[in-house]
This record gives structure tokens, C-alpha cells and sequence, in this order.
């Protein structure tokens, strides 16, 4: 059986990795790449890199991390974060990147998702989807959609996405734990692999997760506090009987 | 010796490049018949489809450069949709080189693509798998190879209902897995086909 996945996700700024996602008061958390190793040491089963000033900086300092972490890192990693379109989608994975995720362009314009599933296959093309209960928002969460996120998920699956990572807005950030009805709705409706996030705190949060159906979840701000909860989460779920992958040491 | 990659313009190749480089090759990426056919091994690679990645090697020669390969008995590795260019037609369009024999089909699980980590399960003895039974290597793909002569087969993994994960086949072998991106498994894996491609 396919293990559960612990995905933690590190916020990029001008190819440094950050703390915090309000633009003001960033702070730097380290090396990008001797970061990434380190999760990667302590278990970490994938890696998303968010690019969070994509739009105001342009692509180079993402690009260039791509490029060190598809030669140095030894386990996979999605690059996401303000991708405008298909080029900017296409640059990404070019550069090395093991999959991308889509967010707003997608929803726009979704026949991006088919065209990057025919070039890289679908496993490539992951569509981020944020939600505010149950709708659909976008731009970092202020501009609500008016369509329901369970609706716009089944789309994106027919369209190619291979993935979909679902965010609560509500939940995110809370540590209590993620948006559980939401996280259920999409991977019921689903039949590819749902990634939640927002809103982790503890191993239990994740077991929850994976209970209503999802397959992976994302980490950030536990993890970035300490990395070494990283091992210990992998270690509490395992204990108390998921499938989850402990690496050798 | 001579590790090439073959570039058929599907996707990049970095990633695969420096995984062979820790294992202590120094793979070169090729795009001409010469150096594919000549190589001590030779390495399909990337991502996509069947179809485009049959279309890629075929407009260089590489095709018939890998078929020249096999024949002779010289080492080729497949990985990923490369091991699904070593096999027949495919339910998502187009066929590989036929080195060995069998459809490559779409996966039939509640959730396609098999996606993430999954344990290895070896099926008989291979010199391209000693130490990797029971090891979790990752996998990100919607279609499986499904070989006429179960024979080939070297190692499975489970995803309700068996994944053909390895393949060994004399010179030909193919992994669906990613070895760049499995960690420790993916390393000793490389280590292996490195040791294996001079023995063969």
C-alpha cells in the first residue's frame, strides 16, 4: 500500500526560504537547500516550495533554487506559488521542478491543467485550490469566487490535474487541526490523490486528515519551529498504526 | 565508464543526472545515435507519455540506437515512462520499442496516479535489487507495464492490486520507480545497475 505523506511546505522569497506569509517582517529561516536536506533527513516524504513574491520579483531567484534542488535533493519536490500561466507553469518544471502547483491561473483558465498533463503527464500537475467555507477564493485569500470548491476540484481532475492540494483559509494557521468536512467533500469527489492543509498542530490533526481520505498532508509552522517535530510526528503516527515511511537514519 | 542519458525532449533530465553522479558515474546527456549506442550503459529517462517520448527518441535515431543496444547485448535502463518505452502498446497512446513484450496499461485504483511512497516487494533474485526488498521507493505514475513472460519481473509493489515496479531482463531492465527521488533506495538501486551494467 502507498504510504501516507508528511509534506512540509517552505515559503520562498526571492529564493530564500522565509518564515511567516504576511509580506511584512520576513524573516529568513536559513539556506534554502540545507533546509530542504534537513526536512528531508527527518522524513520529510515530499517538499512544496511556495514562491511568495513570484509576481513582484519575476522568476529568476525560484528558478535557480529549482535547479539546485532537482539536482541535490533526493526526494521529490512541487514548486508553486503565483503561477500567472501556462509559460510560467512550463518554466517551472523545465527547470526541474517534479511538479507544479496551480492556483489561480488554472481556475481562469483551466485548460492550463491539460495542457501541462500532456506535456509532463498528469502526475506533474498538482492544482492548489484555497477555500473559505466551501467557496473558492484566490489571490492569497481576499477575492472569493463564488463557486464551490468540491465543483472547481472535479474540474480540475477532468481537466489533468494529478493532485490537488486543498487549503482552508479558516483552518490555516490555527493549529487546530484541519478543515475536515472539506478535506472529506474533495476526496470523496475526487479519485486522485487530495493533499490538505492549513490548520496542523499535531499528529493527531494529521491522522484526522488521512481518516477522511486524504493521502498527504502539509506542514509548515510546527515543522519550521522546531524540524525535529518532523521526525516525531512520523514517529507518533506510526505508532498509533498509519502506513507512514520512516527513513533509515 | 560511459553512463549516457538519452534526451529525447521530454522534460529534464538534471535530476536523474546527479543521482548517477553520487553513485559515482559521470553520465553524460546525449541527443545523437552514436554516443547512445556506444555507451557502456544506456539510460531512458523522463516524463510524459509513451507516445510523445516514442515520437522524441525516433526523430533522433535513438530508437533504433537502444533496439541496436539491446540486441548486442549492451545495458539499458529504463526509468519511469522510460521502462514503459521498453514494452508494447499503451493504453494511453502509442508503443514503445518492444525490447520485451506486453501492453502497458492504465491503473485501475480508487486513486490514479500511484502516487508517493510504496514498498518493494522482490519477486526473484536480481542483481539490480540486492538490499532493496522491503525498502519504500517513490513511485508517480498512471500507467504500469504488464509483461507477457512474468519472468522479467523482479520486483512489485501493491497499490490494490500489484504494480510491476522492476523489471530484469538480461540487458534490458526498467524501473517504474523514481531512484532520483526515493532517498537511500534510490541511491543503493543506482549503485546496483552501475555494478550490474559491467557484469552484464
Amino acid at each position: 500500500m502507498v504510504k501516507k505523506r508528511v509534506i512540509p511546505c517552505l515559503d520562498v522569497a526571492g529564493g530564500r526560504v522565509v518564515k511567516g506569509v504576511n509580506f511584512v517582517d520576513l524573516r529568513e529561516m536559513g539556506e534554502p537547500i540545507e533546509l530542504a536536506t534537513r526536512y528531508s533527513e527527518l522524513g520529510a516524504d515530499e517538499l512544496v516550495f511556495l514562491d511568495i513574491t513570484a509576481t513582484l520579483e519575476g522568476r529568476g531567484p525560484i528558478l535557480e533554487l529549482i535547479e539546485r534542488a532537482a539536482a541535490e535533493l533526493t526526494i521529490p519536490f512541487t514548486v508553486g506559488g503565483g503561477v500567472t500561466g501556462l509559460d510560467d507553469a512550463l518554466s517551472l518544471l523545465r527547470a526541474g521542478a517534479d511538479k507544479v502547483a496551480v492556483n489561480r491561473a488554472a481556475f481562469d483558465d483551466p485548460s492550463i491543467l491539460t495542457a501541462l498533463a500532456d506535456e509532463f503527464g498528469s502526475q506533474a500537475v498538482v492544482c492548489a485550490i484555497d477555500a473559505r467555507a466551501g467557496e473558492v477564493v484566490t489571490h492569497a485569500g481576499k477575492t472569493p469566487r463564488g463557486r464551490d470548491a468540491v465543483d472547481w476540484a472535479r474540474e480540475a481532475v477532468e481537466r489533468g490535474a494529478g493532485e490537488l492540494l486543498v487549503t482552508s483559509i479558516d483552518a490555516d494557521g490555527t493549529r487546530e487541526g484541519y478543515d475536515l468536512p472539506l478535506t472529506r467533500a474533495v476526496a470523496d469527489a475526487v479519485g486522485v490523490p487530495v493533499i490538505a492543509s492549513g490548520g496542523a498542530g499535531n499528529a493527531r490533526h494529521l491522522a484526522e486528515a488521512f481518516e477522511v481520505g486524504a493521502e498527504a498532508a502539509i506542514v509548515a509552522s510546527i515543522v519550521h519551529e522546531r524540524p525535529e517535530r518532523l521526525r516525531e510526528l512520523k514517529a507518533e503516527l506510526k505508532e498509533a498504526g498509519w502506513n507512514v515511511r520512516i527513513p533509515r537514519s | 565508464m560511459k553512463v549516457v542519458l538519452a534526451d529525447y525532449g521530454a522534460g529534464n533530465l538534471r535530476s536523474v543526472t546527479s543521482a548517477f553522479e553520487r553513485a559515482g558515474a559521470r553520465p553524460s546527456i546525449a541527443l545523437d545515435a552514436e554516443s547512445v549506442r556506444d555507451a557502456d550503459l544506456a539510460v531512458i529517462a523522463g516524463v510524459g507519455h509513451v507516445e510523445s517520448a516514442a515520437r522524441g527518441l525516433a526523430a533522433n535515431g535513438l530508437d533504433d540506437a537502444v533496439r541496436d543496444r539491446a540486441t548486442a547485448g549492451r545495458p539499458v535502463l529504463g526509468i519511469c515512462v522510460g521502462m514503459q518505452l521498453l514494452f508494447g502498446a499503451s493504453d494511453e497512446g502509442g508503443t514503445g520499442l518492444e525490447l520485451l513484450a506486453g501492453p502497458v496499461r492504465r491503473i485501475q485504483a480508487a486513486r490514479v496516479p500511484h502516487m508517493g511512497w510504496n514498498t518493494l516487494a522482490l519477486t526473484r533474485d536480481s542483481a539490480l535489487l540486492g538490499g532493496l526488498g522491503g525498502e519504500d521507493v517513490y513511485f508517480a505514475h498512471s500507467f504500469a507495464v504488464e509483461p507477457d513472460d512474468p519472468g522479467v519481473v523482479a520486483a512489485v509493489a501493491d497499490h490494490e492490486g500489484r504494480i510491476v515496479a522492476a523489471v530484469d531482463a538480461g540487458p534490458v531492465a526498467g524501473v517504474q520507480f523514481h531512484p532520483e527521488r526515493s532517498a537511500w533506495a534510490g541511491a543503493r538501486l543506482l549503485y546496483n545497475v552501475l555494478a550490474w551494467s559491467r557484469s552484464v
